[in-house]
């Protein structure tokens, strides 16, 4: 994989049916290196199924066809040399409902790391280092320090969300792919992970799937507007809220539908 | 203005339906224990004059007429031991197949609708196939093996259908959490969904153990005996390519085929199967809150 691609994520036509439903149609889009890019539209334009073509775990959920080109840093992942393991290792998701699994704090965050390396080359030492690492950087060490025995699912909401990010740092993602993180989340919840998101951009490129237009509008660099399986424009977020060029972008940040 | 929010004869019309029909439900919850109570204090109380330790280590006398039910008490539990060890293995990696890995095609399908009716297959069936396919066919002769190869393929699917829901009972956010992070299925299965659904896998095993136990057709064509001289108390009688008496074939043969049993010797038997039963069961039960108390979502 090279570095040195101008996008971090480049789909060439990408059409993807679900059966006989077309739930992406000739989607051609290209997100920078670095930079949280939203993806926005009504409930059932596609944005969810995009977010999940870019680690392939699509085709974990049934009957799925996709045809075109997906470029994740510049390697095309349906090469067929592409590890879906190593793929997904390196483009990371977090979910609508916070999903830690039922196991320690400790156990969450380096579970990706136990599945990924023969269990002797794991020192207890490395495992504690990755552990605070992680925990630091999405703000939960001071707080769960003295805690990391506890259940994972016995956090609060907000902290749970987090966890799940930390859960994909000690892999070193490049990417983190969020669907809607903070819709099961309360107005400081959504502020924590907001501000979580500012703190890791540059280091990752975020991809984000929201609801919330004002959430879009504050906390994206970009913004993708999706109708009907459709890409309909991609701009900076000021200008696409400011002077959207497409009628039927004006009107759904208008409110008009949605 | 003072009538609002009153009653009007519809409304008290309704409300009187909905109290019968929660009468109604309350009654027939109460009357699913009373047969079982009945059942159990009737049992009891005729089994009393013979229900002693001595009649669950004694051999049978007298043509069956007095002495106990050792032979038959520790027949049943190899009968019921061997088949689980075959059934249970088995019946639980195809279910993890079925449920984790199987996508939806015309292949699994079949499979899925074989494992339904192959439940439903009444044990007389069950007890012909036996007989054809391991005693003749396989060439094992009337015994242990034929018998407990008999009850394993009856109890099988019902293992897979309880094991399949067991896994189902997963939350599927926990193998997709997995997934993300690079996890193969096997891993998922591993380290997540075999140790949240152990605690359902074993207690739809264990409810087996009554069904393996109280069935008499397949394991009297395939390797039950009226009577087999056995030592008063040991541990180990049988080999097992030999026939074995069983509780509930003992059950049938004093009770119908030997005139002038002692009456209280059918029903103390039939105690001792049943105590057998509920002991297990509650096992299960207990094993599954022990389990259950442990985890949390």
């Amino acid at each position: 994989m090279s570095p040195n691609t101008p996008y971090c994520i480049a789909t060439k036509e990408l059409s993807l049916w679900y059966g006989r439903f077309q739930a992406l149609i000739g989607v051609s889009v290209e997100i920078k290196h670095g930079l949280i890019t939203a993806l926005i539209g009504p409930s059932g334009c596609g944005k969810t199924t995009l977010l999940r073509c870019f680690n392939r775990v699509n085709e974990r959920y049934g009957n799925v066809t996709t045809t075109g080109e997906i470029r994740v840093l510049g390697k095309n992942i349906y090469d067929p040399d592409v590890s879906l393991i190593e793929l997904r290792k390196a483009v990371g998701m977090v979910f609508q409902r916070p999903n830690p699994l039922p196991i320690s704090v400790y156990e969450n965050v380096v579970f990706g790391l136990r599945i990924h390396s023969p269990a002797r080359s794991l020192t207890r030492s490395a495992l504690d280092e990755a552990v605070e690492r992680a925990l630091t950087e999405v703000g939960l060490w001071e707080d769960l320090k003295d805690r990391l025995h506890r259940k994972g699912t016995a956090l609060q909401l907000e902290q749970q969300q987090k966890l799940c990010i930390a859960r994909l740092l000690p892999l070193k993602p490049r990417l983190i792919l969020m669907d809607e993180p903070c819709s099961s989340l309360d107005v400081e919840g959504t502020r924590a992970i907001e501000e979580l998101m500012f703190a890791l951009k540059g280091q990752y490129t975020i991809v984000i799937v929201t609801h919330n237009m004002a959430q879009a509008r504050r906390a994206s660099d970009e913004c993708l507007f999706m109708l009907m399986g459709e890409l309909i424009e991609h701009r900076r977020t000021e200008d696409l809220f400011l002077t959207p060029q497409d009628h039927r972008t004006a009107e759904y940040i208008e409110g008009r539908y949605g | 203005m003072d009538t609002m929010f009153a009653e009007t004869p519809l409304v008290r019309v309704k409300r009187r339906r909905e109290s019968l029909a929660r009468g109604v439900f309350f009654c027939m919850s109460v009357a699913m224990i009373l047969p079982l109570v009945a059942i159990v204090t009737y049992l009891v109380v005729k089994a009393w004059p013979t229900l002693s330790w001595n009649f669950l280590v004694d051999i049978p006398r007298e043509g069956m007429r007095e002495g106990g039910i050792w032979p038959a008490l520790v027949g049943t539990i190899y009968l019921v031991f061997i088949s689980l060890a075959v059934a249970a293995p088995l019946g639980i990696l195809a279910a993890i197949y079925l449920s984790e890995y199987a996508r939806d095609n015309w292949f699994n399908r079949i499979i899925n609708l074989a494992v339904i009716n192959l439940a439903g297959v009444p044990s007389i069936v069950h007890a012909l196939f036996g007989l054809g396919a391991f005693v003749y066919a396989a060439k094992f002769g009337y015994s242990i093996i034929s018998a407990s190869l008999t009850l394993a393929i009856m109890t099988l699917p019902v293992i897979i259908a309880s094991t399949r829901e067991a896994l189902a009972s997963v939350p599927q956010s926990f193998r997709e959490a997995c997934w993300n992070v690079g996890a193969t299925r096997w891993q998922t299965i591993r380290s997540i969904v075999l140790p949240n659904s152990v605690s359902g896998i074993l207690t739809g095993v264990i409810l087996q153990v009554s069904r393996a136990a109280g069935e008499t057709a397949p394991i009297m064509f395939t390797g039950a005996v009226f009577y087999k001289a056995v030592e008063r108390g040991t541990l180990l009688p049988y080999y097992l390519d030999e026939q074995c008496m069983a509780l509930s074939m003992h059950l049938y043969t004093i009770s119908t085929q030997v005139p002038g049993v002692e009456e209280s010797l059918p029903y103390a038997t039939a105690v001792v199967l049943l105590g057998a039963v509920l002991l297990v069961n509650a096992s299960a039960i207990a094993l599954r809150v022990v389990l259950r108390s442990r985890k949390k979502w």
